[in-house]
């Protein structure tokens, strides 16, 4: 980045001095841009699929710092046989450069009838024993996810069920 | 009641000339508002003597209409729904309500805590006929949009209350998934406000203002009442391709009309077949509700 700021103020240097100045703060303004701009080239997906992007709700550290850089993670796969993920699925998200997996906590996606259907796709990061990284689910989360994750939760695997105890809001 | 409305809305519906026939219309046309008064008249002064369905009960039961399409036409098949519908009416109030009105409907739910949930949110849409009708709400809680859908004869529905009864200047409000949180922000323990008996259903002319591009629709083409700020992000291809996108003879096309919504003669003996049962029950309903508004005084003095 400070390269190319360089060589930018090194062109201008070059050109006419009349032209410098606006000519180097338009420059700026541009180049200040791909750092944190939340222009992304693909379209917003409903179907939770590989490359989808989410959007971490709880109050991990890591979560946090990602979607206020406006990177936030995408999905790598989704633990199940059909490849597109559903609410309560198990999916591992690539978030700021680390491999880190999560459980679907909202969708875009229709959904069935009485079932909420959410503005964006919402995602909880766990850890490999299901327990969450963050302390606070700061969406409102479908009552549903109670009974799936239940259902999910094996005697000897992993505990899902943490992940509605630090829920705020049932919906 | 919904006269007055009418003659209130007739200058918006010269504007929507241009606007797609919806079967799920709060507006009508001008023809049938024309229609109205006069065919009421002739059915007091005939002879046969026939029950006196009120015009406005297209706009307050629009699920009794079935579907105009002619291959899903079933005449048994309404009838038999009807009945269940009156059946379902006998059991639970479901009010009158249009879409912009805000709604709290209470279902049970075998996931939530209490085994009941309880959502409170504006009315987006309404569709469907029969006993497959159905509504979606819409409400932003904790900054997070959310919406659900809701079938009107789901019997595990519990409760139906309108907490605002009013109309929007749109047949359906899909745009507040573009509009600013605030405009589909509502209250939870928001109080029932109730209109005066016999007033007309008002018509909240608010006018949202939208996010910009890149929207989940294009507005631009839909000739929109309700939205304020919809040039403001359009450029000048957007503009043309809309002008081009419209259809500007479709209001002459009497032939699309006409199979697109059912015509007043089978409307008038759809209604009249219902009109008892729900009058009835309209009336069971105030009077229910009057028995209970009323506080019998302990001490005289």
């Amino acid at each position: 980045m400070a390269q190319i700021l360089l060589r930018n103020f090194a062109r201008a240097g070059n050109a006419a001095l009349l032209t410098k100045s606006s000519n180097s703060s338009s420059i700026l303004a541009t180049s200040a841009e791909p750092g944190n701009c939340q222009l992304h080239t693909t379209p917003a997906c409903c179907e939770i699929r590989k490359l989808a992007r989410l959007r971490v709700v709880d109050n991990s550290d890591l979560g946090k710092r990602a979607m206020a850089e406006g990177r936030p993670p995408r999905c790598i796969h989704v633990y199940n046989k059909r490849g597109i993920g559903l609410i309560g699925d198990k999916v591992l998200v690539a978030i700021k450069g680390q491999m880190k997996k999560g459980i679907l906590v909202g969708l875009k996606q229709k959904q069935r009838m009485k079932q909420p259907q959410f503005d964006s796709n919402n995602l909880v990061l766990i850890d490999d024993n299901g327990s969450p990284l963050g302390t606070r689910i700061h969406v409102p989360i479908p009552t549903v996810l109670r009974t799936i994750l239940k259902e999910k939760t094996l005697a000897k695997g992993a505990d899902y069920t943490k992940v509605l105890a630090i829920a705020s809001r049932y919906v | 009641m919904n006269i007055n409305v009418r003659i209130l809305t007739k200058s918006v519906a010269q504007q929507y000339a241009f606007k797609r026939i919806v079967t799920f219309s709060t507006k009508p046309t001008q023809q049938a508002a024309a229609a109205a008064v006069p065919q009421q008249q002739e059915v007091t002064g005939s002879t046969v003597r026939r029950p006196i369905v009120p015009a406005h009960y297209r706009f307050v039961y629009p699920e009794f209409l079935p579907d105009p399409k002619v291959e899903w036409r079933n005449t048994i098949r309404e009838k038999l729904e009807r009945l269940d519908m009156l059946d379902r009416r006998r059991q639970i109030e479901l009010p009158e309500f249009y879409v912009g009105s805000i709604l709290a409907v209470t279902s049970s739910d075998p996931h939530a805590a209490g085994k009941t949930s309880r959502f409170v949110g504006i009315c987006i849409h309404r569709e469907r006929c029969g006993l497959r009708a159905r509504f979606i709400l819409r409400n932003v809680i904790d900054h997070q949009g959310i919406e659900v859908v809701y079938e009107l004869y789901d019997p595990t529905i519990q409760k139906v209350e309108v907490l605002r009864l009013e109309k929007r200047l749109d047949d359906s409000l899909f745009y507040l998934r573009d509009a600013l949180p605030e405009y589909s922000t509502f209250d939870e323990n928001m109080e029932v406000e109730s209109l005066e008996e016999g007033a007309p259903v008002p018509v909240n002319d608010i006018k949202v203002v939208l996010r910009p591009r890149p929207w989940l629709e294009r507005w631009e083409r839909q000739n929109l009442l309700g939205v304020a700020n919809i040039e403001q992000y359009i450029k000048d291809k957007h503009r043309k391709s809309s002008e081009k996108a419209q259809k500007p003879w479709e209001k002459y096309d009497l032939m699309k009309q006409y199979r697109a919504t059912i015509p007043e003669e089978e409307q008038k003996e759809i209604f009249a077949e219902v009109h008892t049962e729900l009058h009835t029950l309209e009336l069971q309903r105030k009077r229910n509700k009057r028995k209970r508004t009323f506080v019998k005084p302990k001490h005289l003095a």
